[in-house]
């Protein structure tokens, strides 16, 4: 069967719920499709489930994404949780399953937000069991509040590295060391961008009390660690570290890895958006206007899947997307856009600020971007740089016709995992902007389908 | 600056590099212009069949090249192998045309029968299996009700097209071809003086040789009336899905399945018997998929992977054209849809030709004079 | 306000859980080591990302294969279970 309604949103984050209540809100027939089975998505996940934040969860924050879940609720949007999207058309199908039978919804605009995950950057060891992102252990935490015990390695760079040290030494676990990659120049950088820190300092505290919390915990931190390696066999055993030249081993059974967010844009790569290279946070973005919109019409993206701003200026841009989509269909005209439009701009200039600084002083390391020739990029596949490097030789000048020679990107995960990483080691063996390589193309379906699921689509 | 080069070939796809490879063996000095890294490349929407089944309905000269071309498959995939340590997957196993229903069965026997008796020998010795067959020549497999039987061609196999591509560029390095992509050409302007050759350029650079071969299937349209050309190329879309990696099913490949050497299995149409619609739609792709259930109901629990459509090249025949032009001697044109089944015979008998600078008896028929002599009632 | 625990079955044996929990976490918590097999080196794979971007998580959830795990919530008597390698259709 299929669905029609006026403004169809794509992710349950903080973007989304916020989108789709000031839709609703306006009076717009508003579907809010998510593939997970509760709200929230990363962010706020199990934000309704609980009366109060974890430990070491903001209550500010908490209470940001339970009033956005019950704003969400009230708003009369129609809601499917565990509703994978699998393809978007240009002329605004989107294309659903619920993991049993496909579906077409028929939307007349349609609201991409899609959110971040964490930049994978590959190394030695990164495929090994014992191996997994900082934002996976804290996601293991948001749902059930598990902890390392046993103590666990943080490697990287980004607010959420300490973020999450914070949180597991506030429920009682264990963190065995930070090994932190972001290089001395890092410092210097983001001080250029004092002003806009200057202008959100409560951040700036925040995350410095965060750090000076772990180190008075008796964290061992370990900075200017230039190169990492996982090491174990079948299963990580240590966790060997390169600083000023020296390498370091130390025994392991967690490796938490972190290089800072990017923006999930798999969903307006696959409609063909124009995308754009962003130096400052190395990553491709869709290029919106100031509502959001997408170059593809009646499409709209926002919140992190559109560049990465944060989860209150994801939501604040969600709201602005909505008010363009009920202009767009004509429920209210420019002028009162513009003027709902107001209180939500203004609040937006008070949260962004600060991410040239942020972006600047968590920047990933540079020669991470060149990893040795038998580190494997693309997990799925087993394909390693020397690969990539031997397609590029070969005469493939971007990322598609080397994912036609080596299979780079054609498993299940669709390049996800390996897509920017490819990219960036085309780049350097070029020696050209990653902007001049782009990226895979990104096939239907979004995530895989059964072909039962795909059988059961209707006709027509 | 101006560069020169024995042979200047326009398209680096399967139908260009298994020409330039073929040239550069017999020791031409060649130059390949390609596009960037978004060609159109029909070799990424080829399903990877080596098909010799229903080829040259109604042009059995189509039928005895497609049948030259499979017999030269085997070592040509062994050299490629041998040259490069590119396996192309290239197995000679026979194929098959699924036939649902009495239907098809009785359709697809009439279709072996008028083809067999259009030529004086038959290139094919396709034959009909019944279902008893089928599960005789692949035991591990269950097949749906309907399945009636299939067509059965023993000379049809497949191939890894994307592994064909690679180990043809791999092997055009190693010969010394000046591969050069992001080279879209521009024009080519033939020498004032006839026998003068052929003048190629980019955006950037300019190359004179004395020979030039059109093998870039849609992008060959802006290029060719200079030079004397006048053939008409259609656009077909296709659509293929992928699915996960599976263990070997024992499947025999088929036009609409095929298992892979990785064991993914593509799904999908292939450029004869146009039973598939082939438009870009999922709601086409859910009927591909509901054709291929019928064939093997278990296949509902393995997930699609990718999707991608393409487009192919198409003469209105569907067979290829080849020729060398009148009025420009040393210009060439290759174009046909089935450039992994022919890459063998390209590489080889069309090269050969091409070197030596004339299509003979055997290629002489590809000439599209031939969609002139029909249209005056021949 | 802690979510109630129930009984989940990793490779055949009871491991009790959050309900909140996702299946991928569920193997962790079972202690089993790796979740699958790659399908190409027959390595040992284990959940990586836990928010359905890596696609190492591919199990066998109640007789269903290739599943993200960490997209999946745990329900009382789910079977959780490894998957070694390419499928065989079944």
């Amino acid at each position: 069967m299929n669905v029609t309604c006026d403004f169809l949103v794509i992710g349950a984050g903080p973007a989304g719920m916020a989108a789709a209540a000031t839709a609703a809100r306006l009076g717009l027939s508003t579907v809010l499709v998510d593939e997970q089975a509760t709200l929230g998505w990363q962010i706020y996940r199990q934000v309704e489930g609980r009366g109060d934040n974890p430990p070491g969860v903001s209550h500010l924050d908490w209470v940001r994404g339970a009033a956005l879940a019950a704003e969400f609720r009230a708003s009369g949007a129609a809601y499917q949780s565990g509703t994978q999207v699998w393809q978007l058309d240009k002329d605004r199908k989107v294309y659903v399953t619920d993991g049993t039978k496909a579906a077409c919804i028929v939307a007349r605009r349609v609201f991409i937000a899609t959110g971040a995950m964490e930049r994978p950057v590959p190394l030695p060891g990164w495929t090994l069991p014992g191996v997994m992102t900082v934002g996976a252990a804290q996601i293991r935490y948001k749902t059930s509040q598990w902890v390392p015990q046993d103590g666990a390695w943080l490697a990287g760079s980004g607010p959420l590295v300490w973020l999450y040290a914070a949180q597991v030494l506030e429920a009682g676990g264990r963190i065995a060391g930070i090994l932190d990659t972001a290089p001395p120049a890092n410092t210097a950088r983001a001080l250029r961008h004092t002003m806009g820190a200057l202008r959100n300092w409560a951040t700036v505290q925040r995350g410095r009390a965060l750090q000076q919390r772990v180190r008075a915990a008796g964290v061992a931190v370990y900075k200017h660690v230039s190169a990492l390696e996982a090491k174990g066999d079948g299963q990580l055993s240590s966790v060997r570290y390169c600083i000023n030249g020296q390498w370091h081993e130390k025994p392991a059974s967690l490796l938490l890895l972190h290089q800072g967010v990017v923006p999930h844009a798999h969903a307006t790569l696959s409609l063909d958006a124009a995308h754009r290279w962003d130096e400052r946070q190395r990553c491709f973005a869709p290029v919106v206007d100031a509502w959001g919109n997408l170059s593809v019409d009646g499409y709209a993206a926002a919140g992190d899947c559109a560049g990465i701003v944060g989860a209150e200026a994801s939501a604040l841009q969600g709201r602005l997307a909505a008010l363009e989509g009920a202009r767009a269909l004509g429920v209210i005209d420019a002028t009162q856009r513009d003027a709902q439009a107001a209180p939500v701009r203004a609040a937006l200039l008070r949260h962004l600020p600060i991410r040239p600084f942020l972006d600047a002083l968590f920047a990933p390391r540079a020669s991470l971007f060149e990893p040795a020739d038998d580190v494997l990029v693309c997990r799925c596949e087993s394909v390693t740089a020397r690969q990539i490097r031997d397609a590029v030789a070969l005469g493939c000048v971007g990322p598609n016709q080397m994912k036609a020679y080596t299979r780079c990107g054609m498993g299940p995960c669709q390049g996800r995992m390996c897509g920017l990483a490819a990219t960036e080691i085309i780049a350097r063996t070029r020696n050209v902007s990653p902007s001049e390589i782009g990226l895979f193309h990104v096939r239907p379906p979004l995530k895989p389908l059964s072909l039962s699921e795909f059988a059961a689509l209707a006709e027509g | 600056m101006t560069q020169t080069a024995d042979t200047v070939v326009i398209g680096g796809g399967v139908v260009g590099s298994a020409i330039a490879y073929g040239l550069a063996k017999r020791g031409a000095r060649v130059t390949i212009l390609d596009e960037g890294d978004d060609a159109i490349r029909a070799s990424r929407v080829n399903f990877g069949l080596v098909w010799l089944h229903g080829k040259g309905d109604g042009m059995p000269a189509y039928g005895f090249w497609t049948r030259r071309s499979t017999e030269l498959w085997p070592r040509f995939a062994d050299e490629l192998k041998a040259e490069t340590g590119i396996d192309t997957h290239y197995v000679k196993s026979g194929g098959l045309s699924y036939c649902l229903g009495e239907t098809e069965y009785a359709r697809e026997t009439e279709t072996l029968q008028r083809m067999r008796e259009q030529a004086e020998r038959d290139p094919y010795e396709t034959r009909m299996v019944d279902r008893g067959d089928l599960m005789r020549m692949m035991p591990g497999v269950t097949f749906g009700a309907e399945v009636l039987g299939a067509s059965y061609g023993p000379h049809d196999g497949h191939v890894s097209p994307l592994n064909l591509l690679h180990a043809l560029h791999t092997a055009l390095m190693r010969l010394g071809v000046d591969y050069r992509p992001g080279s879209s050409v521009l024009e080519v302007t033939p020498a004032a003086t006839a026998g003068g050759g052929f003048e190629v350029r980019t955006a950037n650079e300019t190359f004179s040789t004395p020979k030039v071969v059109l093998a870039a299937g849609h992008g060959i349209m802006p290029l060719m009336r200079p030079l004397g050309f006048e053939v008409e190329i259609l656009a077909e879309r296709g659509q293929i899905m992928v699915t996960e990696r599976m263990a070997p099913m024992g499947l025999l490949p088929a036009n609409g399945v095929r298992q892979t050497a990785e064991g993914t299995l593509l799904i999908g149409t292939t450029n004869e018997d146009a039973g598939y619609d082939v438009s870009t739609t999922p709601q086409a792709g859910a009927s591909m998929v509901r054709r291929a259930i019928r064939v093997i109901p278990a296949l509902a629990h393995v997930r699609v992977v990718r999707t991608w459509a393409g487009l192919r090249t198409l003469t209105k025949d569907e067979s290829p054209i080849y020729e060398e032009s009148a009025r420009y001697p040393g210009a060439f044109l290759a174009t046909c849809h089935s450039g992994v089944t022919l890459a063998a015979v390209h590489a080889t008998d069309l090269a050969d030709a091409i070197y030596n600078g004339k299509l003979g008896a055997d290629i002489e028929p590809f000439h599209s004079q031939r969609f002139l002599d029909t249209k005056h009632g021949r | 306000m802690a979510a109630e625990r129930i009984t989940v079955y990793v490779d055949g044996a009871a491991v009790t859980v959050s309900a909140n929990d996702s299946a991928a976490s569920a193997a962790l918590q079972a202690g089993i080591g790796y979740t699958r097999l790659s399908p190409i080196t027959g390595e040992k794979r284990a959940p990586y990302c836990m928010m359905g971007m890596c696609f190492e998580c591919l199990m066998v959830i109640d007789g269903v294969p290739s599943r993200q795990a960490c997209m999946v919530t745990v329900r009382p008597g789910m079977r959780i279970e490894r998957q070694t390698g390419a499928r065989v259709l079944s």
